[in-house]
């Protein structure tokens, strides 16, 4: 705690130019954004508009052309390889369409992973893994391997590990992808109620219907923020929508 | 016309008052279709004249209670079996809209469907908001959790359809529709549509 600024995920200016020259494309131009504890946000934007882009840079994964991003009020060029990779196994979490479990480990083992790279010992690291399983329902799956999980199952996994070890940036793109809609939805449910438990959380989603789960909805296209939907209103839609 | 036949299908569960009828349609639906009294005691008159009710005198309160004939069970009977028509689509303002835009000199098409689908977003994100305290553990709750999504599935509709419209535009245009702020040059459009 240095600053009261609650922003988990600050995205200063950021620029992201992929080849040079002729075939120079700019994937992010100068794009600021930011995600807050508490606060879930969804990135849409058509194939092509920068919206991976966006979620490789915040997890740290690759660097920008110009501009900062910073997790936690640390600006990740700052860091360096060893300080990065640090950086994603302590404060940030992953969430793949594919889910991305190792399946020669059970979910806890799973889970566990990413704290027992971090140096934790195993019994603490199990631990901890349990009460993150059982945060995201299902307890007793602990002992069972991916390949034994439901689609819905495995990502539930995946959210946990996300979450492990007090990690507040929670990164997630096209989560619900390979889900039919009714267990998409539950993953959302998840996923919001861990960033109303205070994480920050950006999703990237094609899905208006995903993206509605989220506090604020930004629209990407060719790299450029074109619109942001954040919306306080609670009542009164059912009215306006009735007379659409 | 479904008025008529939602108010004989509640009455399937027992006889009820006009004012009755209309709070439980109104529960099941989240109150989605408001009703006026006025409304309900004009459909139950007729149903009365069709054969279809017996309005049954009235209860202490004086109110003139209503119960469903045999031949006003078979007509939910049918209801309930025979699938909803299309018909004639009604008019779609937004549709209508586009279509214009997009002939008509001078309108800038892209803003059009940025604004609008910003404005079904939020839309979206206020009947999400709705469902997020939700659940179904009685009939009624699920009732309404089922016309809440089916007013969520159809903004998802018209924002895929948004989506759809902006990407044919933009491929007839052979360059960006982006909303002023974001309008790209036209090269850099090329590049990044590939």
């Amino acid at each position: 705690m240095t600053a009261p600024d609650t922003a988990v995920l600050r995205l200063d200016a950021v620029t992201r130019v992929h080849g040079e020259g002729e075939t120079e494309v700019h994937a992010l131009k100068a794009v600021t954004f930011t995600a807050h504890a508490g606060e879930l946000v969804a990135v849409m934007g058509p194939s092509g508009s920068g919206k991976s882009t966006l979620l490789t840079l915040a997890g740290g994964l690759d660097a920008p052309t110009s501009g900062t991003v910073s997790v936690e009020g640390t600006d990740l060029a700052t860091l360096g390889q060893k300080g990065r990779a640090r950086m994603r196994r302590t404060s940030i979490g992953y969430v793949f369409q594919d889910f991305n479990l190792v399946p020669a480990l059970t979910a806890a083992e799973n889970v566990a992973l990413p704290l027992e790279l971090d140096g934790l010992g195993s019994r603490q690291a199990r631990e901890q893994a349990r009460a993150a399983l059982g945060e995201v329902g299902i307890a007793e799956l602990a002992d069972r391997f991916p390949d034994h999980m439901s689609g819905g199952q495995q990502q539930r996994v995946a959210i946990a590990r996300a979450v492990v070890g007090e990690r507040r940036l929670i990164l997630a793109d096209e989560p619900t992808g390979a889900l039919d809609t009714e267990t998409g939805e539950e993953i959302l449910r998840l996923l919001r109620s861990r960033c109303d438990a205070g994480a920050a959380g950006v999703l990237v989603t094609h899905e208006a219907r995903h993206a509605a789960w989220a506090d604020r909805v930004v629209f990407l296209r060719d790299g450029v923020i074109v619109d942001e939907t954040g919306a306080d209103k609670v009542d009164a839609l059912v009215e306006a929508g009735a007379t659409r | 016309m479904s008025v008529r036949q939602a108010l004989l299908a509640l009455l399937e569960e027992g006889p009820m008052y006009g004012y009755q009828l209309r709070s439980e349609f109104e529960r099941r639906t989240g109150a989605t279709w408001p009703l006026n009294v006025g409304q309900v005691y004009t459909t139950l008159t007729r149903l009365e004249r069709d054969g279809l009710v017996v309005g049954s005198g009235a209860d202490g309160d004086g109110h003139v209670v209503y119960e469903v004939t045999e031949a006003g069970r078979e007509e939910v009977a049918t209801w309930f079996t025979t699938p909803v028509g299309r018909g004639t689509p009604p008019r779609d303002e937004l549709a209508i809209k586009l279509a214009l835009a997009v002939t008509v000199p001078g309108v800038d098409i892209g803003t059009v469907i940025q604004q609008q689908r910003s404005a079904t977003i939020s839309a979206l994100q206020d009947y999400t908001r709705l469902k997020r305290d939700r659940d179904d553990r009685t009939p009624d709750d699920l009732a309404w959790g089922l016309v809440l999504d089916s007013l969520i599935f159809a903004a998802e509709a018209e924002v895929r359809w948004l989506d759809h419209c902006e990407a044919r535009l933009r491929r007839a245009a052979g360059l960006s529709v982006a909303a002023a702020p974001a309008t790209p040059t036209r090269s850099q459009s090329e590049r990044t549509r590939r």
